[in-house]
């Protein structure tokens, strides 16, 4: 990762591509570096002299060949059919701000092809502040990991609508750290890129921390929205929930902000702070 | 560093562990729910179950309702039972056995172990179209075996809601095994839940019923029991390749409640005996997805017949079996009263009943056993000599000396059997060569195994070194039946496969949808080499054919239709494709099978 050095002559783009490709491939060499070619459990290419997986057909396929069903009514499976679910990672209100955040993604698809939504906001007093929607097309590119592909729709109540082509990956790296990492390109040759990476502390079956951390960079200045080149901000904290049950899990937390570079100045001359720590409580849940 | 995955503490009773209602699925009336044409006239029978014999059957296939966790909920059953009714026929005999379908969707009957046209096998979309509502389908077949089998629903996931039964063919000769009495004992899951949402679930977090999963206490209680060093080491390779060592069962008691003949433990199922009567015990596991440990404390039990064919005796304590396997034991009780104990492989939660002199007495229940965690042997087969303990030095301690030498052992181990085998055949035993297929180094495979374990007389991850006499496939010998010992002419080579975290569950990395047909010639002696490069147990049921299970050293031992392969294990068995048609294939692990771990078999 000696590419995240942060130089905005490089190229935010650049860099964000080069990291988005070494950041799964590190995640797949893991364990080939770790053994020999020979031995390698996960991940990996195929070798020359691997086995043919139709080899035993003897042309035959499910619909055609001796015996067939007539009619052509073959048997389906649940891999062929498509599932959905609903994420709420993060519900959270703050009373006393009369504020509050959400963080939701839905998938509907099969098991290697789905549509992918993720959307991410805050409000303040019943009305919407911002808000960033990815419509993706995820693909399943090896055991833990999926290309995302598609584009992301930013809201912001004072400042102005962007909207970019986002490529992303998701997935679950080595150690049980689940990231998710995208590039954006926008209007103008705007270029952002952002990474949120999580982890799970089981204290019990039911009560469970979890780390969070999130970082976002940009490649040019964005005025009207107060956003600055470079490293543009940073989320960390955790959330200690208790699961109900799997599905229904409430939560409080802590959570350190901070806003750098051009992004902090505006925040200050705008008269905000570029540091903030909040202490959060929320829900998370699925169906 | 992973504190997340961790240890061997005693498994504290699961959350939402149904007990069951002593009331098991009787129900009192339940008219307004009741098809006027049913044969019921309240609720779900559930106990010892009618049985019904002759040459010609009818059955009916029907919803009816049951409670077994204090929530009616409507069953698919047979005849409105729970078990389906027991089949009692005669080997020889020409068999017509009519279904009628009443459910509002397609239904079907599979007659699991039995030789037979395929067209009669009642696989719908494979060997017929499946029943449509209100049709009946008449099933006639020659009845070529004898021994204890069962019956089932192969649509959709009709058979974990109810459609189950025991078939039971008694020889035509006298039976060699003699007993003075016997009972049937089936042992099934139940769900108040639809059976999809389940699957759906395990789809979007397929740890979501795994109560049982590392926490971060018990990584400080290993530090401070053993070394951080080691307590790190322990978790490494399964924090590395995301796995999780205590990933035993997909459904656990959080979601299912397990019965033994069709009642909860709290219903007791019981079995009545004389003191000093010889009894014969049929068990069938007639579950979805439930691998069982099945014992009855103070009795030893001698297994006579596996997969309803005959076997040298061998005397046990306890007995692992998957969904589609059946075991017939012999006991011979001198106490008033014992507990059938069958707890669950992962652990969490158990069925029970009861062999009694006397309708009320009692025998104490046995505690569960504590969960295991997976070992190094069963993620990467072989590759250490002594099991679990030396495993569990980890990836680091597998430098290449030690990998080379269990590789020369395990060559020259094949070597010496083709000598004693004495024959230029290529094929007199299995190639120990592993060979992943292409489609194993995509995202629908989440780990291979390079040098699989070929031993038989592991009992499995739970059962090893527990103090009580475990039977393994080690000790199954077929009596009589393997009459064709033939050398095989062609070999395959599939692997079990499977992504846990996608839970996509597949051969050679393709599930059904993407796969093609194996084609078996006619009559052609074949050796099937199954590599289980999962963590997990699946038993493996073959349609139309017997699968003869060899040992490693090349020997014939003991005719199965259901063979588990276990974890990082490298099995083979021969066949002889004796009937043509379409078959099916697969892992009797319903959702395992209806994730893809299914393969149309093409015999011509």
């Amino acid at each position: 990762m000696k590419q995240l050095k942060l130089s905005k002559s490089l190229g935010l783009l650049m860099l964000t591509g080069a990291s988005l490709i070494s950041f799964p491939l590190l995640a797949q060499s893991e364990m080939a570096q770790k053994s020999s070619a020979k031995m390698q459990p996960q991940g990996g290419d195929a070798p020359k002299d691997a086995r043919d997986p139709h080899a035993y057909s003897a042309g035959t396929t499910l619909t055609e060949g001796p015996y067939v069903l007539e009619g052509n009514e073959r048997l389906t499976l649940a891999d062929e059919h498509p599932f959905y679910a609903l994420l709420g990672d993060r519900l959270e209100y703050n009373e006393q701000a009369n504020a509050g955040v959400f963080d939701l993604q839905a998938w509907y698809g099969t098991t290697f092809d789905r549509l992918v939504v993720k959307t991410e906001g805050d409000f303040s007093e019943g009305s919407l502040e911002e808000n960033q929607t990815d419509i993706l097309w995820g693909h399943a590119v090896s055991a833990y990991w999926d290309t995302q592909a598609g584009v992301r729709l930013d809201y912001n109540k004072e400042g102005e609508n962007r909207q970019w082509l986002a490529f992303g990956l998701q997935g679950l790296a080595p150690y049980w750290f689940e990231l998710d990492m995208t590039a954006y390109v926008g209007e103008r040759g705007s270029t952002a890129f952002t990474l949120e990476a999580e982890y799970e502390l089981l204290l019990t079956q039911k009560l469970i921390i979890q780390p969070r951390a999130e970082i976002t960079l940009y490649g040019k200045n964005d005025k009207q929205n107060e956003l600055g080149s470079g490293l543009s901000s940073s989320a960390i904290g955790f959330r200690v929930r208790y699961e109900f049950t799997r599905q229904f899990a409430p939560y409080i937390g802590v959570e350190w902000s901070n806003k750098f570079g051009s992004t902090a100045d505006y925040a200050t001359s705008s008269g905000q702070s570029s540091n903030n720590t909040a202490f959060v409580a929320g829900i998370k849940f699925w169906f | 560093m992973g504190f997340k995955k961790s240890s061997q503490q005693v498994s504290t009773p699961r959350r939402r562990f149904v007990q069951g209602l002593i009331a098991g699925g009787v129900l009192a009336a339940f008219p307004s729910v009741l098809h006027a044409a049913s044969s019921l006239v309240a609720g779900t029978i559930t106990g010892t179950v009618p049985e019904l014999s002759g040459e010609v059957i009818d059955l009916v296939i029907d919803e009816s309702p049951v409670n077994f966790t204090g929530v009616i909920r409507m069953a698919t059953t047979i005849n409105g039972s729970i078990p389906a009714p027991t089949l009692r026929l005669k080997e020889g005999d020409d068999v017509t056995i009519r279904v009628t379908n009443k459910l509002s969707v397609p239904s079907s009957i599979h007659w699991h172990g039995i030789i037979l046209p395929y067209q009669m096998d009642g696989v719908p979309g494979i060997s017929f179209k499946g029943i449509m509502p209100g049709e009946t389908f008449i099933y006639k077949f020659k009845l070529q075996q004898s021994g204890t089998y069962w019956y089932h629903s192969h649509s959709g996931f009709q058979e974990m809601t109810g459609m189950y039964g025991a078939l039971i063919i008694e020889p035509r000769e006298n039976d060699i095994i003699s007993a003075d009495n016997e009972h049937v004992i089936q042992l099934s899951d139940w769900t108040d839940d639809d059976p999809m949402a389940l699957f759906r679930k395990l789809k979007v977090q397929s740890d979501v019923f795994n109560f049982n999963q590392p926490t971060v206490p018990e990584f400080f209680d290993d530090v401070s029991s053993s070394s951080i060093s080691n307590a790190l080491q322990r978790r490494k390779m399964w924090n590395q390749m995301r796995m999780n060592p205590t990933d035993l069962a997909d459904l656990s008691a959080s979601a299912m409640t397990f019965l033994m003949n069709g009642s909860t433990p709290m219903a007791n199922w019981r079995g009545l005996f004389k003191v000093g009567e010889k009894l014969r015990l049929r068990f069938i596991n007639g579950s979805s997805n439930s691998f069982f440990d099945v014992r009855i404390p103070e009795l030893k039990l001698t297994v006579v017949q596996a997969d309803g064919q005959n076997v040298e005796p061998v005397t046990v304590d306890e007995f692992r079996f998957g969904p589609g396997e059946t075991y017939d034991v012999i006991v011979e009780p001198k106490n008033d009263a014992y507990t059938i104990f069958a707890q669950s492989m992962d652990r969490s939660g158990y069925a029970k009943g009861t062999l009694s002199t006397a309708p009320n007495i009692d025998a104490p229940i046995p505690a569960l056993d504590p969960v295991e965690w997976l070992t190094m042997t069963d993620m990467m087969g072989n590759m250490t000599h002594g099991g679990e303990h030396s495993a569990m030095a980890g990836m680091s301690g597998m430098n290449s000396k030690k990998m080379d030498h269990s590789a020369m052992g395990h060559g020259a181990m094949a070597m010496d059997h083709s000598k004693h085998g004495m024959s230029e055949n290529p094929l007199a035993v299995a190639s120990s060569k592993v060979r992943h297929a292409k489609t194993e180094y995509g995202a629908s495979v989440d780990m291979r195994v390079d040098m699989p374990r070929t031993n038989l007389d592991d009992p499995g991850i739970g059962l090893r070194k527990n103090g009580r006499r475990v039977l393994t496939l080690a000790d199954l010998h077929s009596l009589e039946g393997i009459t064709n010992q033939q050398e095989p002419e062609a070999e395959i080579e599939l692997h079990l496969t499977g992504n846990m975290e996608r839970y996509s569950w597949s051969f050679d990395g393709l599930e059904f949808g993407k796969s093609t047909p194996v084609h078996m010639k006619h009559n052609q002696r074949l050796r099937v080499i199954l590599q289980n490069d999962t963590m997990m147990t699946h038993p493996m049921h073959l349609h139309g054919m017997w699968s003869d299970l060899e040992n490693e050293q090349g020997d014939v031992q003991v005719r199965r239709h259901t063979i588990p392969v276990q974890p990082a294990q490298r099995i083979s068995f021969l066949t002889t494709p004796h009937d043509v048609g379409r078959w099916a294939w697969h892992c009797h692990l319903l959702f395992h099978m209806d994730a893809g771990m299914f393969r149309e078999v093409v015999v011509s």
